[in-house]
């Protein structure tokens, strides 16, 4: 076996990932630890200063319920995200982020984020919900708030976890590898809050060149929330809910600031607005086809319906909109100049604070938005239950809100005991996006100091199966000094597979059977049955992966986390029989919505001991 | 190629105790070649362009050139990040150029004080108070249903 040292990390609560809810369990947790006596560890695959999703920077804080004002409730943000996702929502949990978010947000605001403020100084609206900022170093503005809590000696960055360490239902660490040095990690912990973040380059994406690496969630994001909280036995929420953004096209650049802030249209390209022509296609999507703002998956759905039909590329009709504009100033050719102005920086700081290769793309194409449109499209599917999406473990409400079925003893906390989910690693909750990951981070690390301060858990460690995880984990390296001298070209070798093309295996698989892009996220149970039957080759090739170095075994883990995100997936699509998210992905075989007998969440376990997979259905309960 | 390093400008970060951009890239992708003491993107089709290995770069070494599988060339965009606010100059293929300077943050670097600044909490750990509540939330209403 190669030749590892092993570091043995002893913690009360260990925090997996350096993003945006960990870093506000972070801060959080150190508070409570202090009075407590509680030693609290945070570990991350990248270093927290830019690591997750945020590590280029957001123009927008999407979740600002806005409580103090008086202009929103807490219930009117339950309805938002219970519409938008087609009524399959925790309201309890969604609740408990909306009345924790405005804190967070003041936070960072003193930590010296730039909010935009108005004349008056309040805070810029992008939309009702939205904030405006100039947020190129808003991961760096709240990674170091959580540094200074926790202090540096607290944090570890550059190891990936793999896998969770169990006693019985209680979870008792976790183990990984640096990425830097040959060193395999031992982490002892009472509790865990896992934070690491949603997953993609399961599916396949648009581009497969150089480009690979440009979807719209972060290459780096691989799936190892669902695959730590699956495989420690916890409960799964809306694994078949995944995110599909409608961007513009190939770089995947925010079109929030065009439809908002300048107003513009999207059409097909023989001009017709497809939210205007396709208005009564909304019909059969009923209750939700009629709320307000209309759900994000069924506006992908109409402009998917152009496309299906030939009536693409689909625009946004930026020329016209800045047309627009320069007729309602005619008469003010210098207040037209300076709106202008405005509005420019503001478009292109949308694209430079978070999508920079939009910005190039634009540039290296010519692109005036005066004189032409820009072409919209559909990405290909991504989970992230933080956002639009909502796949991620089921986890306990708060006492104080959750109804007694979804209530066990500590906020946040997984059907494992101890083991504290958030951000994109809970499910059920969407649209909590930055700000409210990082509530649901410092709730969850709060209820887990809880929990370890009540409980004083105590764990017994197996020492043999520590060993026999080490080796598995650091097989492919093995591997492939076993057998790459073997033949000519290292890559191709009978013995292993190599973690770019497993990526490749998986992503073939998921796009054609699960509805991809390439079958226009159209799926079925005759093709959902035979992709459960690849991927069950591709699960049996997992134990032959091979890794030429550190970085390549990071490579090796990422992907068998992404294939068990996978397998979650396609069983759960395969288990509710109908299509609720038509522009998210649509079953052709159940193609209408069933509410009286699937207005419930699905949620799935795997048992580890027997290798089975168990899904089911939950009640949804309302407390509003 | 997405990031790039310019062999002339890259000192493979001699003065510092490690290299910034292997340090910083979210994705592990920049590693230095020691025997050239010069740095490099070992998986360009993994990478985002999401620019933090040219914003560390102490001698301006790295750029981007957008994906050739659908960026044509021939543009660039360039950062010039300070401690509170970062330039840009966009460069088209058609040769205009257009700048945008924005503020990035209001503090100076290292300062962010967990607490912010709000009075802390009431010490009890079961209470749905947050350690900064209701003090952040500007509310001492953390809970209304309506
Ligand atoms: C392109 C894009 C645009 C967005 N725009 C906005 C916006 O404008 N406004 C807004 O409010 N929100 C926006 N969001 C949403 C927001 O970024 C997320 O909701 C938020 O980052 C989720 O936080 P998280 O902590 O769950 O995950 P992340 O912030 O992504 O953090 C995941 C962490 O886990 C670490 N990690 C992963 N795997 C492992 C492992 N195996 N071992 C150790 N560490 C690991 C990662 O390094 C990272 O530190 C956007 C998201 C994307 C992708
Ligand atoms: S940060 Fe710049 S100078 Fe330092 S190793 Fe990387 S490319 Fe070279
Ligand atoms: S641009 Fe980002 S992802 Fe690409 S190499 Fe640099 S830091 Fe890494």
């Amino acid at each position: 076996m190669a030749n590892f040292e092993t570091v043995e990390v002893n913690t009360d609560l260990l925090i997996i990932g350096g993003g945006m809810s960990a870093c506000g369990a972070a801060v959080e947790a150190a508070y409570w630890a202090k009075k407590h006596n509680v030693k609290v560890t945070l570990v991350d695959k990248a270093a927290v200063d830019r690591s997750g999703a945020v590590a280029m920077g957001l123009s927008a804080i999407n979740q600002y319920v806005d409580l103090t004002s008086g202009k929103n409730t807490v219930k009117d943000y339950v309805d938002y995200v219970r519409n938008d996702l087609m009524g399959i929502t925790r309201e309890d949990l969604v609740a408990n982020i909306a009345r924790h978010v405005d804190s967070s947000v003041h936070l960072f605001e003193k930590w010296g984020l730039p909010i935009w403020k108005d004349e008056e100084g309040n805070y810029v609206h992008e939309g009702r919900w939205q904030l405006m900022i100039n947020g190129e170093s808003y991961k760096v503005v709240v990674a170091e708030a959580a540094k200074n809590a926790l202090g540096v000696e607290n944090i570890i960055e550059r190891v990936f976890v793999v896998e969770p360490l169990l006693d019985g239902d209680k979870i008792s660490g976790a183990v990984g590898f640096s990425v830097r040095e040959n060193k395999f990690y031992v982490f002892k912990a009472k509790a865990v809050i896992i934070a690491a973040g949603g997953a993609v380059h399961v599916f396949k994406p648009r581009s497969s060149g150089e480009g690979l690496g440009r979807a719209w969630y972060p290459p780096w994001n691989s799936g190892s929330s669902a695959y730590f909280t699956i495989k420690a036995g916890a409960e799964m929420t809306c694994q078949e809910v995944r995110f599909i953004p409608v961007r513009f096209k190939d770089a995947y650049g925010p079109v929030g600031a065009w439809f908002l802030l300048f107003k513009s249209r999207a059409t097909s390209a023989l001009g017709g607005e497809y939210m205007v022509e396709r208005k009564d296609e909304l019909e059969n999507w009923l209750p939700y086809g009629k709320v307000k703002p209309i759900p994000a998956n069924l506006r992908n759905w109409l402009g998917m319906m152009d496309v299906m039909d030939g009536k693409g590329p689909i625009y946004m009709r930026t020329e016209e909109a800045i047309q627009k504009l320069a007729e309602e100033y005619k008469d003010d050719p210098k207040g037209y100049k300076k709106k202008m102005k405005q509005l420019e920086e503001e478009a292109w700081e949308d694209f430079l604070d978070m999508t920079i290769s939009q910005a190039l793309l634009w540039a290296a194409t010519n692109i005036f938005p005066e004189e032409r449109p820009s072409e919209i499209a559909a990405a290909e599917p991504y989970f992230i239950g933080s956002h639009s999406g909502a796949s991620g473990a089921w986890v306990s409400g708060p006492k104080d809100l959750a109804p007694a079925e979804y209530f066990w003893g500590y906020a946040n906390m997984t059907t494992v005991k101890g083991l504290f989910a958030a951000g994109d690693a809970s499910g059920a909750s969407s649209h909590k996006f930055s700000s409210g990951s990082h509530a649901e981070g410092r709730i969850a690390a709060k209820a887990a100091i809880e929990y370890i301060v009540k409980e004083n858990p105590t764990h017994k460690y197996n020492d043999a199966e520590i060993a026999a995880l080490k080796e598995r984990i650091l097989k492919p390296l093995d591997l492939y000094q076993q057998h790459h001298k073997e033949t000519t070209d290292p890559n191709i070798n009978p013995n292993y597979i190599r973690p770019k093309m497993f990526m490749f295996r998986l992503q073939k698989i998921m796009d054609e059977y699960a509805g991809g892009v390439s079958s226009q996220f159209k799926t079925s149970k005759p093709l959902l049955e035979k992709g459960l039957e690849l991927l069950a080759f591709l699960k049996e090739d997992s134990e032959k992966l091979a890794a030429e170095n550190l970085h390549e075994l990071m490579r090796c883990w990422e992907n068998v986390h992404r294939m068990w995100q996978a397998e979650a997936h396609i069983r759960t699509i395969l288990f509710r029989e109908e299509t609720r998210w038509p522009g998210y992905y649509f079953r052709a075989d159940t193609p209408k919505i069933d509410n009286e007998k699937w207005e419930k969440f699905v949620n799935l376990t795997y048992d580890r001991n027997t290798d089975q997979w168990n899904v089911f259905t939950r009640d949804i309960i309302h407390i509003f | 190629m997405p990031s790039f390093v310019i062999v002339e400008k890259c000192d493979g970060c001699k003065a510092l105790d490690k290299t910034a951009c292997q340090y910083i890239c979210p994705n592990d992708l920049m590693v230095l070649n020691k025997d050239l003491m010069k740095a490099y993107n070992i998986e360009p089709e993994m990478c985002w362009e999401c620019y933090n290995c040219v914003k560390i770069c102490p001698t301006q070494a790295i750029e981007i050139r957008g994906y050739a599988d659908f960026v044509p060339l021939g543009a660039q965009v360039t950062p010039m990040r300070s401690s509170d606010s970062i330039m840009w100059t966009v460069k088209f293929r058609n040769g205009t150029l257009k700048r945008f300077k924005f503020p990035i943050r209001t503090t100076p670097e290292g300062t962010a004080v967990p607490d912010g600044g709000w009075a802390t909490s009431d010490d009890d750990l079961s209470s749905p108070y947050l350690f900064t509540e209701p003090a952040s939330l500007k509310t001492d209403d953390l809970w209304k249903k309506q």
